[in-house]
Protein backbone atom coordinates (compact mmCIF):
# COMPACT_ATOMS: atom_id res chain seq x y z
CA UNK A 1 0.00 0.00 0.00
CA UNK A 2 2.88 2.44 1.24
CA UNK A 3 4.63 1.40 -2.40
CA UNK A 4 1.68 2.26 -4.48
CA UNK A 5 1.78 5.40 -3.14
CA UNK A 6 5.09 6.05 -3.55
CA UNK A 7 4.62 5.88 -6.96
CA UNK A 8 2.37 9.09 -7.32
CA UNK A 9 4.95 11.08 -5.41
CA UNK A 10 6.73 13.79 -7.83
CA UNK A 11 4.37 12.24 -10.78
CA UNK A 12 3.47 15.07 -13.09
CA UNK A 13 -0.39 14.26 -12.14
CA UNK A 14 -0.36 15.49 -8.44
CA UNK A 15 -3.60 14.39 -7.21
CA UNK A 16 -3.23 14.52 -3.50
CA UNK A 17 -5.46 12.09 -1.88
CA UNK A 18 -7.13 13.41 1.38
CA UNK A 19 -5.45 9.92 2.60
CA UNK A 20 -2.38 10.70 1.35
CA UNK A 21 -2.28 13.82 3.14
CA UNK A 22 -3.71 11.78 6.31
CA UNK A 23 -0.57 10.01 5.97
CA UNK A 24 2.06 12.82 5.56
CA UNK A 25 0.44 14.21 8.77
CA UNK A 26 0.93 10.66 10.66
CA UNK A 27 4.34 10.49 9.66
CA UNK A 28 4.90 14.22 10.92
CA UNK A 29 2.81 13.78 14.15
CA UNK A 30 5.28 10.15 14.75
CA UNK A 31 8.30 12.59 14.98
CA UNK A 32 6.73 15.62 16.78
CA UNK A 33 7.92 14.72 19.77
CA UNK A 34 11.49 14.01 18.55
CA UNK A 35 10.77 17.40 17.03
CA UNK A 36 9.69 19.42 19.73
CA UNK A 37 12.01 18.38 21.94
CA UNK A 38 15.16 18.99 19.46
CA UNK A 39 13.88 22.52 19.41
CA UNK A 40 12.97 23.46 23.21
CA UNK A 41 16.83 21.83 24.62
CA UNK A 42 18.87 22.40 21.96
CA UNK A 43 18.10 24.41 18.78
CA UNK A 44 17.17 27.69 20.59
CA UNK A 45 19.53 27.12 23.43
CA UNK A 46 21.92 27.26 20.66
CA UNK A 47 20.53 30.62 19.34
CA UNK A 48 20.68 31.89 22.60
CA UNK A 49 24.27 30.87 23.48
CA UNK A 50 25.20 32.97 20.46
CA UNK A 51 22.73 35.88 21.66
CA UNK A 52 23.81 35.48 25.39
CA UNK A 53 27.43 35.48 24.39
CA UNK A 54 27.13 39.28 22.57
CA UNK A 55 25.48 40.74 25.99
CA UNK A 56 26.72 41.30 29.77
CA UNK A 57 24.62 38.83 31.38
CA UNK A 58 24.88 38.48 35.08
CA UNK A 59 22.97 35.76 37.08
CA UNK A 60 20.12 38.26 38.16
CA UNK A 61 19.57 41.83 36.91
CA UNK A 62 19.28 43.14 33.25
CA UNK A 63 21.71 41.95 30.28
CA UNK A 64 23.22 44.31 28.43
CA UNK A 65 24.30 44.33 25.19
CA UNK A 66 27.59 44.57 24.66
CA UNK A 67 28.47 43.34 20.72
CA UNK A 68 31.72 41.21 20.21
CA UNK A 69 32.73 43.16 23.72
CA UNK A 70 33.12 39.71 25.15
CA UNK A 71 35.25 38.29 22.50
CA UNK A 72 37.60 41.02 22.50
CA UNK A 73 37.74 40.23 26.34
CA UNK A 74 38.40 36.95 26.09
CA UNK A 75 41.43 37.44 23.48
CA UNK A 76 43.04 38.82 26.62
CA UNK A 77 41.95 36.69 29.26
CA UNK A 78 45.37 34.75 30.47
CA UNK A 79 43.52 31.80 32.34
CA UNK A 80 41.39 31.18 28.81
CA UNK A 81 44.27 30.68 26.87
CA UNK A 82 46.01 28.50 29.45
CA UNK A 83 42.96 26.34 29.80
CA UNK A 84 42.52 26.17 25.90
CA UNK A 85 46.85 25.44 25.86
CA UNK A 86 45.93 22.59 28.37
CA UNK A 87 43.03 21.34 26.78
CA UNK A 88 45.11 20.86 23.63
CA UNK A 89 48.06 19.54 25.61
CA UNK A 90 45.91 16.78 27.57
CA UNK A 91 44.15 15.51 23.95
CA UNK A 92 47.47 15.48 22.15
CA UNK A 93 48.56 13.27 24.87
CA UNK A 94 45.71 10.82 25.87
CA UNK A 95 45.18 10.40 22.54
CA UNK A 96 48.77 8.82 21.68
CA UNK A 97 48.65 7.17 25.09
CA UNK A 98 45.40 5.52 24.20
CA UNK A 99 46.53 4.50 20.88
CA UNK A 100 49.42 3.04 22.65
CA UNK A 101 47.42 0.61 24.94
CA UNK A 102 44.16 0.08 22.97
CA UNK A 103 45.90 -1.29 19.13
CA UNK A 104 47.92 -3.80 21.10
CA UNK A 105 44.54 -4.68 23.21
CA UNK A 106 43.11 -4.87 19.81
CA UNK A 107 45.69 -7.45 18.24
CA UNK A 108 45.57 -9.16 21.75
CA UNK A 109 42.04 -9.65 21.51
CA UNK A 110 41.32 -10.36 17.95
CA UNK A 111 43.10 -13.99 18.26
CA UNK A 112 40.85 -17.36 18.43
CA UNK A 113 41.77 -18.41 21.86
CA UNK A 114 39.64 -20.15 24.71
CA UNK A 115 39.40 -17.36 26.94
CA UNK A 116 39.47 -14.55 24.68
CA UNK A 117 36.19 -13.44 24.82
CA UNK A 118 36.79 -13.11 28.95
CA UNK A 119 40.05 -10.76 28.05
CA UNK A 120 37.71 -8.88 25.75
CA UNK A 121 35.22 -8.20 28.33
CA UNK A 122 37.89 -7.20 31.20
CA UNK A 123 39.46 -4.97 28.96
CA UNK A 124 36.16 -3.00 28.53
CA UNK A 125 34.36 -3.03 31.78
CA UNK A 126 36.04 0.16 33.01
CA UNK A 127 34.46 2.08 30.24
CA UNK A 128 30.86 1.39 31.49
CA UNK A 129 31.53 2.65 34.68
CA UNK A 130 30.94 6.51 34.74
CA UNK A 131 33.58 9.39 34.01
CA UNK A 132 31.99 10.36 37.61
CA UNK A 133 32.49 7.03 39.33
CA UNK A 134 36.05 6.42 38.20
CA UNK A 135 37.29 9.52 38.55
CA UNK A 136 36.30 9.49 42.58
CA UNK A 137 37.49 6.21 42.88
CA UNK A 138 40.91 7.40 41.58
CA UNK A 139 40.78 10.31 43.54
CA UNK A 140 40.87 7.77 46.37
CA UNK A 141 43.59 5.63 44.95
CA UNK A 142 45.95 8.78 44.43
CA UNK A 143 45.33 9.92 48.28
CA UNK A 144 48.60 10.28 49.75
CA UNK A 145 47.20 9.34 53.40
CA UNK A 146 44.65 6.60 52.48
CA UNK A 147 45.33 5.70 49.06
CA UNK A 148 47.36 2.98 47.37
CA UNK A 149 49.92 4.49 44.90
CA UNK A 150 52.08 6.48 47.24
CA UNK A 151 51.58 4.32 50.18
CA UNK A 152 52.94 1.18 48.03
CA UNK A 153 55.53 2.82 46.30
CA UNK A 154 56.65 3.92 50.15
CA UNK A 155 56.25 0.56 51.29
CA UNK A 156 58.12 -1.09 48.07
CA UNK A 157 60.61 1.06 48.95
CA UNK A 158 60.73 2.80 46.07
CA UNK A 159 60.33 6.88 47.94
CA UNK A 160 61.75 7.40 50.88
CA UNK A 161 58.58 9.14 52.20
CA UNK A 162 54.93 9.60 50.62
CA UNK A 163 54.56 11.86 47.72
CA UNK A 164 51.34 14.12 47.50
CA UNK A 165 50.52 12.92 44.00
CA UNK A 166 48.34 15.64 43.98
CA UNK A 167 50.43 18.41 44.81
CA UNK A 168 52.67 18.87 41.21
CA UNK A 169 51.17 19.42 38.22
CA UNK A 170 53.19 16.39 36.17
CA UNK A 171 52.54 13.89 38.63
CA UNK A 172 48.48 14.88 38.66
CA UNK A 173 48.75 15.30 34.96
CA UNK A 174 50.25 11.52 34.44
CA UNK A 175 48.09 10.08 36.87
CA UNK A 176 44.99 11.42 35.06
CA UNK A 177 46.41 10.07 31.91
CA UNK A 178 46.89 6.68 33.14
CA UNK A 179 43.06 7.02 34.74
CA UNK A 180 41.65 7.84 31.45
CA UNK A 181 43.64 5.04 29.56
CA UNK A 182 42.33 2.62 32.17
CA UNK A 183 38.99 4.13 31.51
CA UNK A 184 38.97 4.37 27.63
CA UNK A 185 41.36 1.99 25.91
CA UNK A 186 38.74 -0.59 26.50
CA UNK A 187 36.15 1.54 23.78
CA UNK A 188 39.16 2.18 21.30
CA UNK A 189 40.02 -1.75 21.40
CA UNK A 190 36.17 -2.75 20.36
CA UNK A 191 36.07 0.71 17.68
CA UNK A 192 39.58 -0.81 16.24
CA UNK A 193 38.58 -4.58 16.54
CA UNK A 194 35.79 -4.22 13.59
CA UNK A 195 38.56 -2.52 11.78
CA UNK A 196 40.71 -5.61 12.43
CA UNK A 197 37.92 -7.66 11.72
CA UNK A 198 37.15 -6.45 8.52
CA UNK A 199 40.39 -7.56 7.16
CA UNK A 200 39.60 -10.67 4.98
CA UNK A 201 42.26 -13.33 6.20
CA UNK A 202 43.07 -14.51 2.49
CA UNK A 203 44.97 -10.81 2.25
CA UNK A 204 47.01 -11.52 5.16
CA UNK A 205 47.40 -15.40 4.50
CA UNK A 206 48.91 -14.29 1.41
CA UNK A 207 50.97 -12.23 2.50
CA UNK A 208 52.25 -14.15 4.66
CA UNK A 209 52.77 -16.66 1.91
CA UNK A 210 54.76 -14.55 -0.18
CA UNK A 211 57.32 -14.11 3.03
CA UNK A 212 55.98 -11.35 4.70
CA UNK A 213 57.13 -10.82 8.28
CA UNK A 214 54.35 -9.74 10.90
CA UNK A 215 56.25 -6.55 11.46
CA UNK A 216 55.69 -6.27 7.75
CA UNK A 217 52.19 -7.51 7.29
CA UNK A 218 51.17 -4.97 10.15
CA UNK A 219 52.84 -1.88 8.64
CA UNK A 220 51.89 -2.97 5.11
CA UNK A 221 48.17 -4.09 5.64
CA UNK A 222 46.66 -3.92 8.82
CA UNK A 223 47.61 -0.11 9.09
CA UNK A 224 46.71 0.89 5.39
CA UNK A 225 43.24 -1.29 5.57
CA UNK A 226 42.11 0.12 8.87
CA UNK A 227 42.84 4.11 7.96
CA UNK A 228 39.27 4.50 8.08
CA UNK A 229 38.71 2.85 11.57
CA UNK A 230 41.72 4.53 12.80
CA UNK A 231 40.23 8.30 11.90
CA UNK A 232 37.26 7.61 13.78
CA UNK A 233 38.84 6.12 16.65
CA UNK A 234 40.91 9.49 16.51
CA UNK A 235 38.54 11.70 16.46
CA UNK A 236 36.26 10.73 18.70
CA UNK A 237 39.05 10.81 21.53
CA UNK A 238 40.02 13.94 20.27
CA UNK A 239 36.64 15.75 20.46
CA UNK A 240 35.83 13.65 23.78
CA UNK A 241 39.18 15.32 25.27
CA UNK A 242 38.46 18.43 24.25
CA UNK A 243 35.39 18.47 26.39
CA UNK A 244 37.30 17.04 29.33
CA UNK A 245 35.68 17.97 32.71
CA UNK A 246 34.87 15.68 34.84
CA UNK A 247 37.75 13.90 36.25
CA UNK A 248 39.74 17.61 36.41
CA UNK A 249 37.33 18.70 38.70
CA UNK A 250 36.71 15.69 40.77
CA UNK A 251 40.21 14.28 41.27
CA UNK A 252 42.24 17.58 41.10
CA UNK A 253 40.21 20.50 41.30
CA UNK A 254 41.49 22.26 38.56
CA UNK A 255 44.70 22.33 40.88
CA UNK A 256 47.74 22.69 41.64
CA UNK A 257 47.43 26.52 40.92
CA UNK A 258 44.54 25.98 38.75
CA UNK A 259 47.38 23.97 36.29
CA UNK A 260 44.24 21.34 34.84
CA UNK A 261 41.12 23.94 34.40
CA UNK A 262 40.41 22.43 31.25
CA UNK A 263 38.28 24.77 28.45
CA UNK A 264 34.96 23.46 29.85
CA UNK A 265 36.34 23.96 33.16
CA UNK A 266 36.75 27.39 32.57
CA UNK A 267 33.59 27.68 31.07
CA UNK A 268 31.82 26.44 34.17
CA UNK A 269 33.77 28.16 36.43
CA UNK A 270 33.13 31.68 34.72
CA UNK A 271 29.36 30.77 34.06
CA UNK A 272 28.41 29.16 37.12
CA UNK A 273 31.29 30.03 39.94
CA UNK A 274 31.79 33.55 38.66
CA UNK A 275 27.95 33.97 37.21
CA UNK A 276 29.56 35.73 33.63
CA UNK A 277 26.50 34.33 31.72
CA UNK A 278 27.71 36.16 28.49
CA UNK A 279 30.79 35.69 29.27
CA UNK A 280 30.52 32.17 29.45
CA UNK A 281 28.46 32.08 26.68
CA UNK A 282 31.21 33.23 24.30
CA UNK A 283 33.70 31.00 25.71
CA UNK A 284 31.57 28.38 25.02
CA UNK A 285 31.03 29.33 21.36
CA UNK A 286 34.66 29.58 21.01
CA UNK A 287 35.06 25.53 21.77
CA UNK A 288 31.69 24.98 19.73
CA UNK A 289 33.48 26.20 16.79
CA UNK A 290 36.60 24.09 17.62
CA UNK A 291 34.27 20.81 18.19
CA UNK A 292 31.99 21.62 15.16
CA UNK A 293 35.38 21.94 12.72
CA UNK A 294 37.05 18.80 14.09
CA UNK A 295 33.25 16.67 13.28
CA UNK A 296 33.25 18.28 9.60
CA UNK A 297 36.71 17.53 9.48
CA UNK A 298 35.82 13.84 10.66
CA UNK A 299 32.86 13.42 8.27
CA UNK A 300 35.23 14.42 5.31
CA UNK A 301 38.12 11.83 6.60
CA UNK A 302 35.01 8.62 6.77
CA UNK A 303 33.72 10.03 3.02
CA UNK A 304 36.96 9.94 1.57
CA UNK A 305 39.52 7.82 3.47
CA UNK A 306 42.08 8.65 0.53
CA UNK A 307 41.91 12.06 1.58
CA UNK A 308 44.22 11.17 4.87
CA UNK B 1 57.93 -37.85 16.96
CA UNK B 2 60.31 -35.61 18.11
CA UNK B 3 59.11 -33.37 15.50
CA UNK B 4 55.32 -33.29 16.62
CA UNK B 5 56.20 -33.01 20.26
CA UNK B 6 58.20 -30.32 19.84
CA UNK B 7 55.20 -28.56 17.51
CA UNK B 8 52.94 -29.63 20.32
CA UNK B 9 55.38 -27.65 22.67
CA UNK B 10 55.94 -24.65 20.85
CA UNK B 11 51.83 -24.34 20.92
CA UNK B 12 51.43 -24.97 24.72
CA UNK B 13 54.57 -22.31 25.08
CA UNK B 14 52.17 -19.59 22.60
CA UNK B 15 49.31 -20.49 24.90
CA UNK B 16 50.80 -20.15 28.12
CA UNK B 17 52.38 -16.86 26.74
CA UNK B 18 48.66 -15.26 25.47
CA UNK B 19 46.89 -16.07 28.60
CA UNK B 20 49.77 -15.39 30.89
CA UNK B 21 49.84 -11.41 28.71
CA UNK B 22 46.08 -12.21 28.93
CA UNK B 23 45.98 -12.51 32.98
CA UNK B 24 48.01 -9.37 33.50
CA UNK B 25 46.66 -7.18 31.59
CA UNK B 26 43.08 -8.62 32.70
CA UNK B 27 43.90 -7.75 35.93
CA UNK B 28 45.37 -4.12 35.63
CA UNK B 29 41.85 -3.42 34.54
CA UNK B 30 39.49 -5.32 37.03
CA UNK B 31 42.19 -4.29 40.22
CA UNK B 32 40.95 -0.76 40.58
CA UNK B 33 37.27 -1.90 40.81
CA UNK B 34 37.57 -4.87 42.71
CA UNK B 35 40.04 -2.40 45.07
CA UNK B 36 36.95 0.21 45.48
CA UNK B 37 34.44 -2.48 45.93
CA UNK B 38 36.77 -4.38 48.96
CA UNK B 39 37.70 -1.37 50.59
CA UNK B 40 34.46 -0.22 50.88
CA UNK B 41 33.55 -3.35 53.15
CA UNK B 42 36.21 -2.70 55.25
CA UNK B 43 35.56 -1.39 58.93
CA UNK B 44 35.55 2.35 58.70
CA UNK B 45 39.02 2.56 60.79
CA UNK B 46 40.93 0.68 58.33
CA UNK B 47 39.35 2.24 55.45
CA UNK B 48 41.26 5.16 56.57
CA UNK B 49 44.56 3.43 56.01
CA UNK B 50 45.84 2.45 52.86
CA UNK B 51 44.45 -0.26 50.79
CA UNK B 52 47.48 -3.14 51.73
CA UNK B 53 46.01 -6.19 51.19
CA UNK B 54 43.09 -4.73 49.60
CA UNK B 55 40.39 -7.30 51.87
CA UNK B 56 39.71 -6.38 54.49
CA UNK B 57 41.49 -8.06 57.63
CA UNK B 58 39.85 -7.03 60.53
CA UNK B 59 36.16 -8.71 59.18
CA UNK B 60 33.84 -7.60 56.74
CA UNK B 61 31.71 -4.53 57.24
CA UNK B 62 29.09 -2.13 56.40
CA UNK B 63 30.26 0.39 58.32
CA UNK B 64 31.20 2.40 54.84
CA UNK B 65 27.65 1.88 53.70
CA UNK B 66 26.03 3.30 56.98
CA UNK B 67 28.28 6.45 56.64
CA UNK B 68 27.49 7.25 53.34
CA UNK B 69 23.91 6.65 53.96
CA UNK B 70 23.83 9.09 56.41
CA UNK B 71 24.91 12.02 53.74
CA UNK B 72 22.49 15.47 53.36
CA UNK B 73 18.92 14.31 52.78
CA UNK B 74 19.95 10.44 53.29
CA UNK B 75 21.67 7.83 50.57
CA UNK B 76 18.03 6.35 49.47
CA UNK B 77 17.04 10.11 48.66
CA UNK B 78 20.07 10.40 46.01
CA UNK B 79 19.94 6.91 44.43
CA UNK B 80 15.87 7.61 44.51
CA UNK B 81 16.64 10.50 42.48
CA UNK B 82 19.59 9.00 40.36
CA UNK B 83 16.71 5.49 39.73
CA UNK B 84 14.29 8.03 38.81
CA UNK B 85 16.07 10.08 36.35
CA UNK B 86 17.40 6.96 34.84
CA UNK B 87 14.16 5.37 34.17
CA UNK B 88 12.43 8.03 33.01
CA UNK B 89 15.13 8.77 31.00
CA UNK B 90 15.03 4.91 29.43
CA UNK B 91 10.98 5.07 29.05
CA UNK B 92 11.21 8.33 27.45
CA UNK B 93 13.91 7.90 25.16
CA UNK B 94 12.80 4.99 23.79
CA UNK B 95 8.78 6.16 23.10
CA UNK B 96 10.10 9.18 21.80
CA UNK B 97 12.61 7.17 19.40
CA UNK B 98 10.63 4.64 18.57
CA UNK B 99 7.67 6.91 17.62
CA UNK B 100 10.44 9.00 15.58
CA UNK B 101 12.25 5.69 13.92
CA UNK B 102 8.90 4.27 12.85
CA UNK B 103 8.22 8.10 11.51
CA UNK B 104 11.49 8.78 9.37
CA UNK B 105 11.42 4.83 8.29
CA UNK B 106 7.75 4.37 6.71
CA UNK B 107 6.40 7.82 6.16
CA UNK B 108 6.88 10.52 3.33
CA UNK B 109 6.38 14.41 4.11
CA UNK B 110 8.16 17.06 3.61
CA UNK B 111 11.55 17.76 4.78
CA UNK B 112 11.53 14.35 6.17
CA UNK B 113 15.59 14.19 4.75
CA UNK B 114 16.44 17.80 6.05
CA UNK B 115 14.67 17.28 9.45
CA UNK B 116 16.60 13.34 9.98
CA UNK B 117 19.74 14.99 9.25
CA UNK B 118 18.85 17.96 12.06
CA UNK B 119 18.78 15.77 14.82
CA UNK B 120 21.44 13.78 14.05
CA UNK B 121 23.88 16.27 13.42
CA UNK B 122 23.20 18.04 16.82
CA UNK B 123 25.54 15.52 17.96
CA UNK B 124 28.22 17.53 16.70
CA UNK B 125 27.55 20.08 18.86
CA UNK B 126 28.77 19.52 22.42
CA UNK B 127 26.39 20.19 24.65
CA UNK B 128 28.69 21.68 27.50
CA UNK B 129 28.55 24.71 25.30
CA UNK B 130 24.98 25.08 25.37
CA UNK B 131 24.44 24.29 29.13
CA UNK B 132 24.16 28.26 30.48
CA UNK B 133 20.64 28.82 28.05
CA UNK B 134 19.76 25.19 29.13
CA UNK B 135 19.57 26.74 32.70
CA UNK B 136 17.72 29.59 31.66
CA UNK B 137 15.44 28.02 29.51
CA UNK B 138 14.50 25.01 32.26
CA UNK B 139 13.89 27.99 34.60
CA UNK B 140 11.48 29.86 32.50
CA UNK B 141 9.49 26.35 31.97
CA UNK B 142 9.57 26.45 35.88
CA UNK B 143 11.60 22.87 35.48
CA UNK B 144 15.19 24.61 37.09
CA UNK B 145 15.74 21.96 39.81
CA UNK B 146 13.81 19.20 39.01
CA UNK B 147 14.25 15.89 38.18
CA UNK B 148 11.89 16.03 35.45
CA UNK B 149 13.98 19.08 33.57
CA UNK B 150 17.22 17.17 33.56
CA UNK B 151 15.58 14.16 32.16
CA UNK B 152 13.71 16.06 29.08
CA UNK B 153 17.93 17.34 28.64
CA UNK B 154 18.74 13.69 28.63
CA UNK B 155 16.54 12.43 26.64
CA UNK B 156 17.43 14.96 24.27
CA UNK B 157 21.37 14.24 24.04
CA UNK B 158 20.43 10.81 23.45
CA UNK B 159 17.94 11.47 20.70
CA UNK B 160 20.89 11.81 17.72
CA UNK B 161 21.92 8.18 19.11
CA UNK B 162 17.89 6.72 19.78
CA UNK B 163 16.31 8.03 15.96
CA UNK B 164 19.16 6.31 14.32
CA UNK B 165 19.37 3.28 15.98
CA UNK B 166 15.38 2.91 15.49
CA UNK B 167 15.06 3.97 12.16
CA UNK B 168 17.77 1.01 11.11
CA UNK B 169 15.76 -1.10 13.13
CA UNK B 170 12.40 -0.05 11.39
CA UNK B 171 14.40 -0.28 7.78
CA UNK B 172 15.27 -3.43 8.24
CA UNK B 173 12.32 -5.11 9.16
CA UNK B 174 10.53 -5.95 5.60
CA UNK B 175 7.64 -3.27 4.55
CA UNK B 176 4.80 -6.58 3.55
CA UNK B 177 4.61 -7.55 6.73
CA UNK B 178 2.69 -4.56 8.14
CA UNK B 179 0.93 -4.25 4.94
CA UNK B 180 -0.74 -7.45 5.97
CA UNK B 181 -1.23 -6.26 9.10
CA UNK B 182 -3.08 -3.02 8.01
CA UNK B 183 -5.06 -4.98 5.16
CA UNK B 184 -6.57 -6.67 7.97
CA UNK B 185 -7.78 -3.18 9.12
CA UNK B 186 -5.51 -2.99 12.55
CA UNK B 187 -5.08 0.60 12.92
CA UNK B 188 -1.49 2.37 12.99
CA UNK B 189 -0.59 2.28 16.60
CA UNK B 190 -2.20 -1.22 16.89
CA UNK B 191 0.53 -2.17 13.72
CA UNK B 192 2.65 -0.82 15.49
CA UNK B 193 2.52 -2.15 19.28
CA UNK B 194 1.26 -5.68 18.34
CA UNK B 195 3.41 -6.23 15.05
CA UNK B 196 6.82 -3.89 14.97
CA UNK B 197 7.64 -3.66 18.33
CA UNK B 198 8.67 -6.92 19.01
CA UNK B 199 10.76 -7.12 15.48
CA UNK B 200 12.60 -3.81 16.64
CA UNK B 201 12.79 -5.40 20.20
CA UNK B 202 16.70 -5.03 19.89
CA UNK B 203 17.02 -2.17 19.16
CA UNK B 204 14.70 -1.07 21.96
CA UNK B 205 17.43 -3.12 24.26
CA UNK B 206 20.14 -1.07 22.73
CA UNK B 207 18.69 2.57 23.22
CA UNK B 208 17.56 1.66 26.49
CA UNK B 209 20.95 0.44 27.58
CA UNK B 210 22.79 3.89 26.07
CA UNK B 211 20.05 5.52 27.89
CA UNK B 212 20.34 4.34 31.31
CA UNK B 213 24.22 4.62 31.38
CA UNK B 214 23.75 7.79 30.28
CA UNK B 215 21.94 9.44 32.72
CA UNK B 216 22.96 7.46 35.78
CA UNK B 217 26.69 8.18 34.72
CA UNK B 218 25.98 11.69 33.58
CA UNK B 219 27.72 14.23 35.97
CA UNK B 220 28.34 17.95 34.28
CA UNK B 221 24.52 18.65 33.57
CA UNK B 222 23.10 17.01 36.75
CA UNK B 223 25.52 19.63 38.85
CA UNK B 224 24.70 22.68 36.78
CA UNK B 225 20.78 22.34 36.11
CA UNK B 226 20.37 20.93 40.23
CA UNK B 227 21.20 23.04 42.70
CA UNK B 228 19.08 21.66 45.44
CA UNK B 229 20.90 19.63 47.24
CA UNK B 230 18.06 17.33 48.06
CA UNK B 231 17.35 16.97 44.12
CA UNK B 232 21.58 15.68 43.11
CA UNK B 233 21.94 12.83 41.90
CA UNK B 234 24.28 9.90 43.19
CA UNK B 235 28.02 11.68 40.78
CA UNK B 236 26.98 15.26 42.26
CA UNK B 237 26.29 13.93 45.78
CA UNK B 238 29.81 11.86 45.55
CA UNK B 239 31.42 14.50 44.10
CA UNK B 240 30.92 16.97 46.92
CA UNK B 241 31.43 14.61 49.29
CA UNK B 242 35.12 14.13 48.22
CA UNK B 243 35.06 18.19 47.55
CA UNK B 244 35.17 17.71 51.47
CA UNK B 245 31.11 19.50 51.84
CA UNK B 246 30.61 17.04 54.32
CA UNK B 247 33.32 17.78 56.38
CA UNK B 248 36.64 15.03 56.45
CA UNK B 249 36.64 12.76 53.61
CA UNK B 250 35.49 9.15 54.51
CA UNK B 251 37.31 7.13 52.13
CA UNK B 252 35.30 4.17 53.21
CA UNK B 253 32.06 5.85 52.20
CA UNK B 254 33.46 6.92 49.23
CA UNK B 255 34.34 3.90 47.64
CA UNK B 256 30.92 2.55 48.84
CA UNK B 257 29.44 5.23 46.79
CA UNK B 258 31.31 4.11 44.00
CA UNK B 259 30.28 0.50 44.15
CA UNK B 260 26.86 1.86 44.27
CA UNK B 261 26.74 3.67 41.50
CA UNK B 262 29.13 1.16 39.56
CA UNK B 263 27.22 -2.19 40.63
CA UNK B 264 24.09 -1.43 37.94
CA UNK B 265 26.42 -0.41 34.96
CA UNK B 266 28.56 -3.78 35.53
CA UNK B 267 25.66 -5.93 35.58
CA UNK B 268 23.45 -4.48 32.82
CA UNK B 269 26.27 -4.78 30.23
CA UNK B 270 27.72 -7.95 31.67
CA UNK B 271 23.81 -8.74 30.98
CA UNK B 272 22.92 -7.60 28.05
CA UNK B 273 26.60 -7.01 26.65
CA UNK B 274 25.41 -8.01 23.11
CA UNK B 275 22.98 -4.99 22.57
CA UNK B 276 25.65 -2.95 24.45
CA UNK B 277 28.69 -3.59 21.55
CA UNK B 278 26.25 -3.28 18.59
CA UNK B 279 24.76 -0.18 19.83
CA UNK B 280 28.67 0.74 19.79
CA UNK B 281 29.74 -0.56 16.59
CA UNK B 282 26.65 0.32 14.86
CA UNK B 283 26.85 3.76 16.49
CA UNK B 284 30.27 4.45 15.89
CA UNK B 285 30.84 2.40 12.89
CA UNK B 286 28.29 4.35 10.38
Amino acid sequence: MINSQNIHDGAPIRRRSGRQRRKQLAGLLFIAPALILVATFFVIPLGMAFWMSLHNWPLLGRPRFIGFGNYIRLTQDAQFWSSMRFTVYYTVIVTIAIFAVAFPLALFAEKAHRFTKFYRTAFFLPVVVGFGSASLLWAWLLDVDSGLFSPAAEYLGLMTTRINLLADFDTTFWSIIIMVVWKTAGFNMIILLTGLQGISTEVQEAARIDGASSLQRFRRITLPLMRRTIALALILSVSGSMLAFDQFYIIADGGPQNRTVTAVYWIFSQSFGSFRLGYGAALSMVLLVILVFISVVQLRLLRNPEGM
Amino acid sequence: MSARRSASARHLFASLRYNGLGIIAAFLFLAPLAWSVLVSFKPSVEARQPPLPPWPVGGFSVQSYENLAKYGAGIWTYTGNSLTVALATVVASVVVSLLAGYGFSRFHFPFKNVLFVLIISTVMIPFQSILTPLFLILTKLGLQNTLTGIVLVYVTLQLPFSIFMMRNAFDAVPKEIEDAARVDGASIFAVLYRIMLPLVLPGVVTVAIFAFLASWNEFLAALILLTDQNKYTLPVLMAAVRSGQFGTIDWGAVQSGVTLMMAPCLVLFLGLQRYYIRGLTAGAVK
